[in-house]
């Protein structure tokens, strides 16, 4: 018998595989399960065409904080991952792109100098090789642990933003469920096309904050991609069993038909 | 209005003698940096600009929504130089202070000093900004009406400005919302300010889960303006008088103003794509320590200059 699993929304359970199929959407509700950067992946990319960029970067601790260095180490261990974003090349319909993944599950996807670093140098190849950049965004904000230089990541990567726009490069983004802070106030709103998941929480301060800003609860449904879409700040609310197609579609009408060639 | 603000201005004011009363900043506090860099009293970006400026004319509104009194933006003039000033506004006193919002920008105030960037970049004019915020707003119509987008845009469109931009921390630089103006070639903090990713309190609350903690988290954080130039993530420190800016505004006034005048006959030599990739190039090696083994991105950077128009 196969793993269970309940859905958070609807409390339905399901069998893993069932959902699984269903790229991890609840097949009642329509509720979006998390997806590991693995299988984000493989939901956009063709078979076996991902090649990740090497990991090659430094422990950073900038501001010697007591505690960092064991909390980067047990993130490591619980994410089965090196950093809160995954970045490499792969192929979508035969057309070549870069791609860059964050995970939630390190740090709350947390913005500090190797994942700004992994984006800006995710960005600055796809301007190189003048091939789309595809980012699908995941994070609380910047990483307070690094002090200012977490804060240094939003200018690193939207200045990168600014090279992709400068090169004529098209800069796709995907918000997914959360993307707040330092991130949806950087390169996350910076693409030439910005799309999203259903029901995923976007916006620059969190709903606790504004709550004790304002001292009252914020309506049902405020700083979903559906309030986002209806505010003009993002492109479109697409499914996950079409965003290949839809991504497919925008490289194709940006980069010229015979771009796999 | 923003109770959290106000009731931190009221501690402020009440030790505010506290820090003043040190000799010179090399034996303050990062904490009591903290005091002074949001004492009521302390000059603020309009103090500056005014005397700065043989004359000046602020420019109202963002074109879209309407005006954000907490962003001061304008044109200025300095022995014949015509210069674009963009500056967080806190308020002189209470009233003001609710009328400017504690200095907190909506999206409306990043879009006003968005455009007189580009009016300055239009008209060959240099951008000189004075930070001073606790943070951008967050509240319900700054979230309506899209912050993020805001200040992510002005980070993209000031990291390739084709003016000179001088950016100035004058009190409180708080997170996104003092880089959403602080993108420039050149950054420099007053001597008593800070500059930060998060308040201390903020800090003390989510990382130390203990908000009393606010003292040791403002330690822990390395925010004053000697961090900041051991990190050299700014160019200089501008000094204050020795009791803090407030105790002789005219002599920090002064002193920015040399800064001023000094940056700019130099980087107006510098043509506009120089001016650009220059600047580039600083954001990119921000922290250059993570692969110091990797001349690659310096490469790679400058292969990208030769695919594109600055």
């Amino acid at each position: 018998m196969s793993k269970q699993i309940q859905c958070p929304s609807c409390h339905r359970v399901f069998d893993y595989d069932v959902v699984a199929s269903y790229l991890k959407v609840c097949p009642k509700c329509g509720y979006h399960h998390r997806l590991t950067p693995a299988e984000r992946i493989s939901s956009i990319a063709d078979e076996n065409s991902f090649a990740e960029f090497p990991f090659t970067y430094a422990f950073p601790n900038p501001i010697g904080l007591e505690g960092y260095q064991e909390k980067i180490s047990q993130s490591r261990d619980k994410a089965n991952l090196e950093e809160a974003v995954i970045t490499g090349e792969c192929t979508i319909d035969g057309r070549p792109c870069v791609v860059a993944v964050m995970s939630f599950d390190f740090m709350g996807g947390s913005m500090g100098s190797v994942v700004g670093e992994k984006i800006a140098e995710a960005m600055i190849e796809g301007a190189l090789r003048h091939e789309p950049v595809i980012i699908f965004t995941a994070s609380g904000g910047a990483r307070m642990q690094e002090g200012i230089f977490s804060l240094m990541q939003m200018a690193k990567t939207s200045a990168a933003a600014a090279l992709l726009e400068k090169t004529l490069t098209p800069l796709f983004i995907v918000l997914t469920h959360p993307t707040t802070g330092g991130v949806t106030a950087s390169f996350a709103m910076l693409g030439d096309v910005n799309l999203a998941e259903k029901g995923a929480l976007i916006g620059f301060a969190g709903p606790r904050v504004i709550e004790g800003t304002i001292g009252e609860k914020l309506p049902a449904g405020f700083q979903s991609a559906e309030f986002q879409l209806e505010k003009g700040f993002i492109d479109a609310i697409v499914a996950r069993e079409d965003m290949k197609k839809t991504l497919s579609f925008l490289i194709r009408v940006h980069m010229g038909e015979n771009s796999n060639e | 209005m923003n109770k959290e603000s106000a009731k931190l201005y009221s501690t402020v004011d009440a030790m505010e003698e506290i820090a003043s009363t040190k000799e010179a900043s090399e034996g303050r506090s990062s904490w009591e940096c903290v005091l002074l860099s949001r004492q009521q009293n302390r000059p603020s970006a309009s103090y500056y600009i005014h005397q700065i400026c043989d004359e000046f004319m602020e420019l109202h509104g963002d074109r879209y929504y309407g005006d954000d009194k907490a962003m001061i933006t304008g044109i200025g003039t300095m022995g014949g130089r015509a210069v674009t000033f963009i500056g967080n506004r806190k308020g002189a006193n209470m009233k003001e202070n609710i009328s400017c919002n504690y200095g907190m920008s909506n999206p409306e105030g990043y879009r006003k000093a968005l455009r007189a960037a580009k009016q300055a970049e239009k008209f060959n004019r240099p951008v000189i900004c004075f930070i001073d915020t606790p943070g951008a707003y967050p509240g319900l119509g700054a979230e309506q009406r899209g912050i993020g987008e805001a200040i992510a845009r002005n980070l993209k469109e000031f990291a390739t400005l084709r003016v000179p931009v001088l950016s100035f921390i004058i009190g409180e630089g708080g997170s996104g919302g003092a880089l959403g103006i602080g993108i420039g070639d050149k950054l420099y903090m007053l001597e008593n300010a800070v500059y930060s990713v998060i308040t201390p309190e903020g800090f003390a609350s989510i990382l130390l889960r203990d908000p009393s903690q606010a003292q040791s988290a403002a330690e822990a954080m390395k925010m004053t303006s000697r961090d900041l130039k051991e990190f050299q993530i700014i160019h200089d420190i501008i000094p204050e008088a020795p009791g803090g800016a407030h105790t002789d505004p005219a002599f920090t006034a002064n002193a920015i103003k040399e800064t001023i005048e000094r940056d700019l006959d130099n980087l107006c030599t510098k043509t506009p794509e120089n001016l650009v990739r220059y600047r580039l190039r600083k954001i990119r090696n921000i922290d250059v320590q993570l692969h110091s083994d990797n001349p690659e991105t310096s490469t790679k950077l400058l292969e990208v200059f030769t695919k594109c128009r600055l």
